[in-house]
């Protein structure tokens, strides 16, 4: 199941962090295929914030590397975007201007017309065309989370990095968005990771699951795979054959396993290579 | 405290209070001055004024007067005959001009340096001592030391501006900047947005209602003080003129100044509010 070394965009390799008298997480491998969806699931206070930034760039780990087209990152990237758990628009900025801020960063040299038609084709895709002028107070919490995710696609970046991008949300906006991202994911072919402790938005969205135990000591205790056919739509994922198997499973890590698996691993389990499962 | 007033009865109550009191004003004057007598000592009025002394009445004018006065000031209020003859536009336009000079040379220095101080807790933490021992110093301390350094009046009360106006500034500035939304910082930073441009388009607008609110504090303090400023280093201004007209005992002047340095002071302020509503910015 492992890819070659070549296919894989993002390669984290043994990553760390660890305050005096308390290891989060140690140890820490995956990997991430290009043009796959791997999402990470796991408790609050087992690091997932703290590996989403080290993947970002905005965070060091206490050791370990991540490789990113084979090579180690040193800070943040244009070839990393990010959407945040809330949205971090920019106030004094329009929707518009705040997509615009990222495209003139990743073009330079742009003239302000080129800036703003790339911006509004980013503000289009998400179907925000028509509130392209309106400063972020004057949107919904949906709106939003919209702008920032035409920000992040706006920059095309080689990886799509979200942490928890819909926690915030009422439900029906969740689903809506959820499929949004789906659709835009497999539209550019893009490679994405995300955290979430939805498990509904896993299943939906993700290749490859990670379930982490529960903090100190993390680790992932297994890997499941999301066989159910592509596309996939909200309104009809529990109908899919599998669908009920590889949620029971999902949701039994979350409430029972992920608590009693905690703490030293059990023998012969390699962080390097942890148990795959595929219950569909 | 709940409930909002009636902006109409709010005013109505205002005038009405301004009535009363001008009238009892009036009448403290002109009319009930009685078996008291004049206000001002014969002998001390006769020192200060020969006018007072010469009417033997009380050197304390009534609104009707002032009012008088009031119109002829402003029918001309930029004239220039002599030195210690000129229009008191012109004396406020002076003040304004020294305001406007130390303000915008505090701005220049307080906001820049403001931006590093916020931006570097090193730099925070080995400047805090200075600022905090110079910052409650009255400006009019400085004074004699800027008129032996500087040996120009004109420059020193500029200097003077310059040195209370900065404070303010430079600690909001500093706290604007400092204070600047993490997840904001992080978006530039996974923008690669470079120094430069996180400085220009992301921290300043996200610092500018703080560094405002810093530059309307410090109007506030300059506009108070370049009168006490003038007042010392005389020659032109509204603190010279105030000063003028004590030595001429022309009470009436004296309160027709007091009511424009409020009312100039209260534009002053407007205009920067204007300004910080323009860069107000809500989540």
């Amino acid at each position: 199941m492992t890819p070659p070394p070549a296919q894989r965009l993002v390669s984290v390799e043994g990553i760390a962090r660890r305050f005096p008298g308390l290891t989060v997480f140690e140890d820490l491998w995956f990997h991430v295929a290009r043009g796959e969806f791997v999402c990470l699931v796991g408790h609050s206070g087992c690091g997932k914030t703290t590996i989403l930034n080290i993947l970002a760039g905005l965070d060091t780990p206490d050791a370990g590397v991540v490789l990113v087209d084979g090579k180690e990152i040193s800070g943040p990237s244009l070839d990393r975007a990010v959407i945040f758990q809330g949205h971090a628009l920019m106030p004094w900025l329009s929707a518009l201007e705040n997509v615009a801020f990222a495209v003139s960063c990743r073009n330079p040299g742009w003239s302000r017309g080129q800036v703003r038609d790339a911006a509004r084709a980013a503000l289009a895709r998400v179907g925000l065309s028509q509130a392209a002028e309106r400063k972020p107070a004057q949107l919904s919490g949906g709106m939003k989370q919209r702008v920032g995710i035409a920000r992040a696609l706006a920059i095309s970046p080689k990886l799509l990095l979200m942490d928890e991008p819909f926690s915030a949300l009422d439900a029906l906006t969740r689903g809506t968005l959820q499929e949004e991202v789906s659709r835009l994911v497999t539209e550019a072919g893009q490679t994405a990771f995300m955290i979430t402790h939805d498990v509904d938005e896993a299943i939906l969205l993700a290749d490859r699951i990670l379930l982490m135990t529960n903090g100190p000591q993390a680790r992932v205790a297994e890997i499941v795979h999301n066989t159910l056919p592509r596309p996939r739509e909200r309104a009809n994922l529990h109908h899919m054959p599998g669908y009920h198997a590889l949620r029971d499973h999902i949701l039994d890590f979350l409430i029972t396993r992920s608590r009693t698996l905690a703490g030293a691993p059990p023998p012969g389990w390699d962080a390097r290579t942890p148990p795959v499962v595929v219950p569909a | 405290m709940g409930a909002k007033a009636d902006p109409w009865r709010a005013a109505l109550l205002s005038v009405l209070l301004l009535a009363a009191l001008l009238a009892a004003w009036e009448w403290a004057v002109k009319g009930g001055g009685g078996p008291a007598g004049p206000a001002v000592d014969e002998e001390l009025a006769a020192l200060l004024s020969p006018a007072a002394a010469a009417g033997g009445q009380t050197a304390m004018p009534a609104p009707s007067d002032i009012g008088a006065r009031l119109l002829e000031l402003l029918s001309d209020p930029f004239h220039r005959r002599g030195t210690n003859d000129q229009g008191i536009g012109i004396q406020i336009a002076w003040s304004l001009g020294r305001v406007a000079a130390g303000f915008t040379l505090a701005a220049l220095v307080a906001i820049p340096l403001g931006f590093l101080i916020g931006m570097s807790p090193l730099l925070n933490a080995a400047l805090n001592p200075y600022v905090q021992v110079l910052r409650p110093v009255s400006p009019l301390a400085w004074m004699p030391l800027a008129l032996y350094t500087i040996r120009d009046s004109s420059i020193s009360s500029i200097f003077v501006i310059f040195i209370c106006s900065v404070w303010p500034m430079l600690i909001n500035t500093a706290f604007g900047v400092a204070t600047v939304r993490r997840e904001w910082l992080n978006v530039a930073r996974t923008l690669e947005a470079g120094r430069w441009k996180t400085a220009i388009r992301v921290i300043l607008p996200a610092a500018a209602p703080t560094i405002l609110t810093g530059m309307r504090i410090s109007i506030g303090i300059a506009w108070l003080v370049i009168v006490a400023a003038e007042m010392l280093v005389g020659g032109t201004g509204i603190g010279y003129w105030v000063w003028n007209q004590w030595n001429n005992l022309s009470i009436a002047d004296i309160v027709i100044a007091i009511l424009l340095i409020g009312l100039v002071g209260l534009l002053l302020d407007r205009m920067l509010g204007l300004v910080q509503r323009w860069v107000a910015w809500q989540e």
